[in-house]
């Protein structure tokens, strides 16, 4: 799943162990969703959507979209 | 890397734990070597360094209904998860050696030791690699 992590946390100038704390999860776990090796399960993702004051799909966008996008 | 609460939790019960195991191994070892105690005593005696061992069992499960990092808790299931199964593969393939007479006996007991070594080194090599990730 392709997302958009990284890009809104370096918007609003938080380090990677900042947005980590802000979601109460670990640095290694934002690492891994940032690098998309790690999609995060729902209550997650509305964690991090909340905490950006956006909708989960302004974050994430579903492989089969993204591939409409490409072709 | 930082450790979570639950982690650390899990580290210091399974000190405990290894505090146990090595308490209760040492007598019971001498006195059974020794034949100190026979009949049902020495049954009970023998059994008893199993259950600290046991608890390494337990304490993993309730390290990860504990864990709250989902990604820190799927990664350890897959650790787990592989050395398991390298380990029930390895006892497969010794058993039937042994079975034939191409290797000596080992053991059961020897196995969980090697199931505890394996998920602590496989937990230290996740560990640095988590490292080198950031």
């Amino acid at each position: 799943m392709i997302n958009r992590l990284k890009a809104l946390r370096a918007e609003r100038g938080w380090s990677q162990q900042e947005l980590a704390e802000r979601l109460d999860i670990s640095r290694q776990s934002v690492i891994a969703i940032e690098t998309g090796r790690y999609d995060p399960s729902l209550p997650l993702a509305f964690r991090i959507a909340e905490l950006f004051q956006l909708s989960i799909e302004d974050i994430f966008t579903s492989p089969s979209a993204a591939g409409r996008v490409q072709s | 890397m930082h450790s979570s609460s639950a982690q650390q939790r899990y580290n210091r019960r399974v000190l405990w734990l290894a505090i146990a195991y090595a308490t209760l191994l040492l007598p019971t070892a001498y006195l059974l070597k020794l034949q100190l105690v026979s009949g049902p005593l020495a049954v009970l005696l023998a059994a008893l360094p199993a259950i600290p061992f046991c608890g390494f069992f337990w304490m993993m499960g309730r390290y990860l209904s504990e864990e709250t990092d989902e990604y820190v808790r799927m990664v350890q299931v897959r650790l787990l998860l592989a050395v398991t199964g390298l380990l029930l593969a390895a006892m497969t393939l010794w058993g039937f050696l042994e079975l034939f007479g191409f290797v000596p006996h080992i053991a059961a007991s020897w196995w969980p030791v090697l199931w505890v070594v394996g998920c602590s080194t496989a937990a230290c090599i996740q560990r640095l690699r988590a490292r080198t990730d950031q």
